[in-house]
């Protein structure tokens, strides 16, 4: 992997930002996108803008193929049996929600159980407290170990026989640790659980098999994987898609309408209501085919060498706090962290002074926030465009930010 | 470092962020306002005493970043002894001076004044302008009743 290159392909990397290079640390919020993506989009849109599955005439069939090739490259990307379990969506948000309002609340009863975790991503909290509250159900949470990571003993313990739902993020998005959602998911198995995995944090940086992770569901995003906002996926087991009813009507997802009485579509367009996100499609499918380029190996092998590293020269400035396992075999390419005595806002303000982008708040994550005893934490957070230059600038800045901090004071 | 964040981090705010005015909850307040701001979790509760159209009295307390604790605290010192409604005015003042307009040169706003580099930085308007949203709100409750 030459960064150099891959940089190359990144127009937005090469600016100045308060007069100093750019130094982007946020990609587990957004990733930038290269060339390659940005340019599909616009060449749908100057040569073969058309509605799908509609129209006669010749656009129409060459938008409906490149919308449809998107879901090819997305099924071969995750390794799914077929199209018809990829469903195209908004985003992981809008994925998580469609399996809580469709399939949870037609199955789940009062008295079951849904199982979740501390560290989730309020995504994947909030449509299951909607399902408990409508059915009567029990929201539980896996516990946390010390270093932040999940114990299957702690997994075995909360999943029961009442348990109907397990759904956990497979990276964190604050605490960087990989979770083993694939023996998670043999849990809720073995107790008469779905699983569901939120890969909103991993679809952009490890290889997702998801037969191999025996999944029910799985949802991630097109903007955190260098693909366009407003596209996401969400998949599911054929067998359990096809008892789903929609949650969206009209549109694409229509069989037959009559005056009172109307039919959906097969697997996936029951589900995708309305025009669907074309143009995102398309972006999403150059995104996969940029990082298949790459190699997904690879990108996880220099992200994870950036985690090791950062980890390192980060620990050893004065007064940091690094939240989540210290052990970089442990984690993906994020880093959050708190300065002693700094606010992370202020953190953040003063590193984008230097041209440095970091994330600063609660990263949608207010359970966890209370469970590390922080009201707002900074995260840097890497991808395949990171080089440990990058990171040199980062500490750089933060011995900066104390410096500064313990002068104005 | 920048002139630019020197103009934000005046040592006035680093003094009220680090020794904060007015910390605390009145026992015997008359308006208790919580506000949060979402998007970063800052959270502020704010504490008033009014008395005969006066803030005889003004408490906070919560957690956040520099400008929104110093500006909590800079705020409960401004309004403690004014009538509601020229804290109001005053609310009004500030509110003009985040988004960068010219202010009378007249009025004294003391500490206050040193947060208007704040409005160079959008991104920290918000947390600028958490405490007097609270005090806004419990000081027009006051006014309704």
């Amino acid at each position: 992997m030459n960064i150099q290159d891959i940089r190359k392909q990144f127009p937005i990397l090469d600016q100045e930002v308060n007069g100093r290079p750019l130094v982007y640390l946020d990609s587990s919020a957004t990733s930038q996108k290269p060339l390659q993506v940005i340019e599909a989009i616009e060449k749908y849109y100057r040569e073969i803008n058309s509605n799908v599955h509609r129209g006669v005439h010749t656009l129409g069939t060459r938008a409906t193929d490149a919308y449809e090739g998107a879901r090819e490259k997305v099924r071969k990307f995750i390794n799914a049996k077929s199209i018809q379990e990829v469903i195209f969506t908004r985003g992981t948000t809008t994925s998580l929600n469609t399996v809580a309002a469709s399939y949870a609340a037609a199955t789940v009863k009062e008295g079951d159980e849904i199982v979740i975790t501390y560290m989730e991503h309020h995504s994947n909290i909030i449509p299951w407290q909607q399902v408990a509250r409508k059915t009567g159900a029990q929201l539980k949470y896996i516990p946390l170990q010390a270093d932040g990571t999940i114990s299957l003993d702690d997994a075995r313990a909360t999943i029961t026989a009442n348990t109907k739902v397990v759904s956990v993020m497979q990276v964190s998005n604050v605490l960087g640790v990989i979770n083993p959602v694939k023996e998670i998911a043999e849990i809720a198995h073995q107790n008469g659980a779905i699983m569901v995995v939120d890969a909103a944090q991993s679809a952009p940086h490890m290889k997702i098999d998801v037969q191999d992770l025996d999944c029910d569901f799985l949802a991630f995003s097109g903007h955190k994987m260098c693909g366009p906002t407003g596209i996401g996926v969400l998949y599911g087991k054929k067998q359990l898609l096809e008892k789903m009813e929609p949650i969206e009507f009209g549109g694409e997802m229509i069989d037959f309408v009559e005056l009172y009485e109307s039919t959906w579509k097969e697997l996936p367009w029951k589900f995708e209501a309305g025009t669907p996100i074309i143009a995102g499609a398309i972006g999403l499918g150059a995104a996969i085919d940029f990082l298949n380029e790459i190699g997904l190996d690879n990108i996880a092998e220099h992200e994870h060498r950036l985690a090791a590293y950062a980890l390192e020269k980060m620990a050893a400035v004065e007064g940091m706090t690094i939240y989540g396992p210290l052990d970089a075999a442990k984690r993906a390419g994020l880093v959050t962290f708190n300065l002693t005595d700094v606010h992370p806002h202020d953190v953040a303000t003063v590193l984008d002074a230097e041209g440095i982008a970091v994330r600063a708040g609660h990263h949608c994550a207010q359970p966890l926030m209370r469970w590390l005893k922080a009201s707002a934490t900074a995260r840097a957070s890497f991808y395949l465009y990171n080089s440990e230059d990058d990171i040199d600038k980062l500490v750089e800045g933060l011995v900066k930010t104390k410096e500064y901090f313990s002068d104005v004071f | 470092m920048s002139s630019n964040l020197d103009a934000l981090y005046r040592r006035v705010i680093m003094d009220h962020y680090k020794k904060p005015r007015n910390r605390g909850v009145l026992e015997d307040g008359s308006h208790t306002i919580n506000m949060n701001n979402p998007t970063c979790g800052d959270r502020i509760q704010l504490s008033l005493k009014v008395e005969d159209g006066i803030v005889v009295d003004a408490k906070q307390e919560g957690e956040g970043c520099s400008i929104s604790m110093s500006s909590a605290s800079m705020m409960t010192q401004a309004i403690k002894g004014k009538k509601v409604e020229d804290a109001l005015v005053l609310s009004k003042v500030f509110s003009d001076m985040m988004q960068g307009k010219e202010i009378e040169e007249d009025l004294d706003l003391g500490d206050i004044e040193a947060l208007q580099g704040v409005s160079k930085f959008p991104a920290r308007i918000k947390c600028a302008t958490l405490a007097w949203k609270a005090m806004e709100k419990g000081l027009k409750e006051e006014e309704q009743e």
